[in-house]
């Protein structure tokens, strides 16, 4: 699949966080995912794209084992954070959750205070020794997350008071207040307005130091913008991965090709 | 259909003017609309139609006959020896305390209403309740010092007298009656002038025993009342946990495999059982088999929680289902178990709708009757106060709906008026309750 020489010499260079193995996903008797190689490295925005039911959400939801909810869900291959397959019997999806956090598509707040959506995570993994602990935690989260200074008033509020944008920046607090390691990102911005998206945009470029961010989008401008590495999924086929330029401007599978240009999806 | 083929030009139609087919879509919408209202109103006129029925039979329970007089607590009589001992002074039975208050009654009369064709201390006994002379004899127990007195009491007048005064009884009614004559109507006229018999209202209707076939003056709901709050603590200390656990169990843990959806389509089909199933089922199982005691709160208890429980499954797991799936990604998403998502996240959201299933559960349960027909508490005479929570739980005992079968089936009319009355009480807990829900749900209803 990389026929170039180039790319596979890049990507064993840099410091690699996930790597998924002959990764298989069925629902009942649908494959979902056939057979994806990639590996995601630290420190690093990564964008997942293709066309509508083409699996990137699918298996962006397996990199933290969301996909373990659904019943009829089936999981094949290997999928490692450093090193320790998240697919072994004696791993427990709760801590590995804690580690890979995750952003929805949807701004999915906690009809609770804006303070206790934040402190909900750190409160559950006990990250918080007392009281001050926690309110320096929430105030890290915030900041980290680019809402501080609009929220920093009204701290018990309702989350759900916030507009779309506050609320998609509210949720990447909250899972950065967990000290994740890996941020996923299922279409952050689908819900937002160009300027809530711009906004979104900067955040995640800021997260990029600390984390290694994973993010499924539907559009090409928005991962050409964030990203470093791009994959172009397609039914169910990692297409191609390699560096974000590389992918959209020279890109070396005539479907990534097709799609980058608007001819499909 | 033609028309597209057709290449002639369409006939300009004018915005203002109605075509037929509009013409008859509206008309037809019309038409429903006209049904909807009728329906609805039929509805609204057949429920005016019962509550004035209800209250029209029923408020009269909550007035009552009463008849003031002093009474002279003869020494000679209740106290022999004159020592006020509690032991001795008990030894009199009622019986010692009928003539005083009779000679009281009469004494009236030949004050109040001179020359009337009563003639004998002993013929006033057609006035006077029988349980009046009890009720005389509790409070000269608790009072001893009242003996050798002259005390003003209240005591309750017949029944026959109280039908009087409400117009149930008439003086054609009573032509072949032989508890009452018309004489005792003539006396009842002038001493109801006087103010000595006078329509009060009536408290021990609500908190009194209920009491035997020849005494409606004297029953009461409240000791039914008892039966059915002890019975409605055994469902919902039951039924909440119970009910809600299982939801969750299987809303949010339980695979989805043929086992769970044949729990499930049981569930949904245990709400249909006819509640006399319940009833006999409970019968067997708690009485025959466990050995629970007859016509107990308890046991009442047991079977409106089997009655109750899937109702409350089916609205518990409705209310958890309508919580957005987003708010349990969110949770997992973050590293919390599906417990801590279930208990942190999930739960308080569906609580209203909770809260809501139960208390219209519970109103269900309390409502029932046909369940209790088996398991004894039926026909049971509600006549002591349970005299603990145990006693509460275990002795025998009646419900409200339970009792006001009971009045409507005894064959003295008062007892008609009485179970009208037991409704309204009834219906004033079931509203009490339906508020309640309506309240939780508007103030804890959340959006998102």
């Amino acid at each position: 699949m990389y026929d170039n020489p180039n790319l596979e010499r890049k990507v064993a260079q840099a410091e690699s966080k996930i790597s998924a193995r002959n990764v298989q996903v069925f629902y009942g008797d649908t494959h979902a995912i056939k057979d994806v190689n990639v590996e995601i490295e630290a420190r690093t925005v990564t964008a997942f794209i293709g066309p509508s039911g083409c699996g990137k959400s699918t298996f962006l939801r397996c990199l933290n084992r969301m996909n373990d909810t659904i019943d009829i869900c089936r999981v094949e291959g290997d999928i490692e954070l450093d090193g320790e397959n998240i697919y072994d019997k004696r791993v427990d999806p709760v801590q590995l959750r804690a580690k890979v956090g995750m952003v929805f598509q949807k701004p999915n707040p906690f009809p609770k205070s804006i303070y206790d959506n934040i402190a909900y995570g750190p409160r559950i993994h006990g990250l918080a020794k007392n009281k001050a602990d926690l309110d320096d935690i929430v105030e890290k989260a915030l900041r980290r997350g680019a809402i501080w200074n609009e929220v920093k008033d009204r701290l018990h509020a309702p989350g759900t008071g916030l507009s779309g944008g506050q609320q998609q920046r509210l949720c990447i607090a909250r899972a950065v207040a967990t000290e994740p390691e890996v941020l996923l990102m299922d279409e952050p911005c689908s819900a937002l307005d160009p300027i809530a998206t711009s906004q979104v945009e900067e955040l995640i470029d800021e997260l990029r130091d600390q984390y290694s961010v994973v993010i499924v989008t539907h559009s090409m401008q928005q991962a050409a913008r964030v990203s470093q590495k791009t994959a172009f999924f397609h039914l169910g086929n990692l297409v191609e991965y390699g560096d974000t330029d590389q992918i959209f401007t020279n890109p070396h599978d005539p479907r990534t090709e097709a799609y980058i240009t608007g001819r499909i999806g | 259909m033609t028309d597209a083929t057709n290449n002639t030009p369409k006939a300009k139609t004018s915005l203002l003017t109605v075509s037929p087919r509009v013409k008859k879509r509206n008309a037809q919408e019309a038409r429903f609309k006209a049904y909807g209202i009728a329906a609805v109103a039929t509805g609204l006129v057949f429920l005016v139609i019962l509550l004035s029925t209800i209250l029209y039979n029923g408020v009269g329970a909550f007035q009552q006959t009463f008849i003031t007089v002093p009474i002279y607590l003869d020494e000679a009589k209740l106290d022999k020896n004159g020592n006020r001992d509690i032991e001795e002074i008990k030894k009199v039975s009622t019986f010692g305390y009928t003539p005083l208050i009779q000679d009281a009654i009469f004494a009236a009369i030949e004050e109040k209403a001179p020359g009337s064709e009563i003639t004998s201390a002993k013929d006033t006994k057609a006035l006077i309740s029988a349980s009046a002379a009890a009720q005389i004899r509790d409070v000269v127990i608790a009072n001893p010092d009242m003996i050798g007195k002259s005390v003003e009491f209240r005591i309750l007048a017949a029944s026959r007298v109280d039908g009087y005064l409400k117009g149930r009884v008439t003086r054609d009614s009573i032509a072949r009656d032989k508890n009452i004559d018309a004489k005792h109507l003539d006396v009842v006229d002038t001493l109801r002038s006087k103010g000595i018999v006078k329509r009060e209202f009536n408290m021990a209707f609500i908190t009194g025993a209920d009491a035997s076939e020849s005494r409606p003056e004297q029953a009461g709901i409240g000791v039914s009342m008892l039966g059915s709050l002890f019975m409605m603590l055994v469902v919902l200390v039951l039924s909440l946990p119970i009910g809600v656990a299982a939801s969750i169990y299987l809303e949010e843990f339980a695979p989805q495999n043929k086992w769970t959806d044949l729990i499930e389509v049981n569930i949904s089909n245990l709400a249909a059982v006819p509640s006399i199933v319940f009833g006999i089922l409970g019968l067997a199982v708690f009485i025959q088999f466990a050995g629970l005691p007859q016509s107990a709160p308890l046991v009442g208890g047991l079977v409106l929680t089997l009655m109750t429980l899937p109702t409350i499954i089916i609205s518990t797991r409705a209310s958890l289902k309508s919580v957005p799936p987003s708010i349990r990604d969110a949770a997992l998403g973050l590293g919390a178990s599906k417990m801590q998502s279930v208990f942190h996240h999930v739960l308080p959201l569906a609580m209203p709708g909770i809260l809501t299933g139960t208390i219209i559960g519970l109103a269900q349960a309390l409502g029932e009757t046909a369940p209790l027909l088996l398991i004894g508490m039926v026909g049971y005479i509600a006549s002591n106060y349970p005299s603990g929570p145990i006693s509460g739980f275990m002795d025998p005992n009646s419900a409200m709906p339970a009792q006001i079968y009971e009045w409507a089936k005894r064959a003295d009319p008062a007892y008609y008026e009485r179970a009208w009355g037991g409704i309204i009480i009834l219906l004033v807990f079931l509203i009490t309750m339906n508020i309640i829900a309506i309240i939780l749900r508007r103030r804890f209803e959340r959006r998102w």
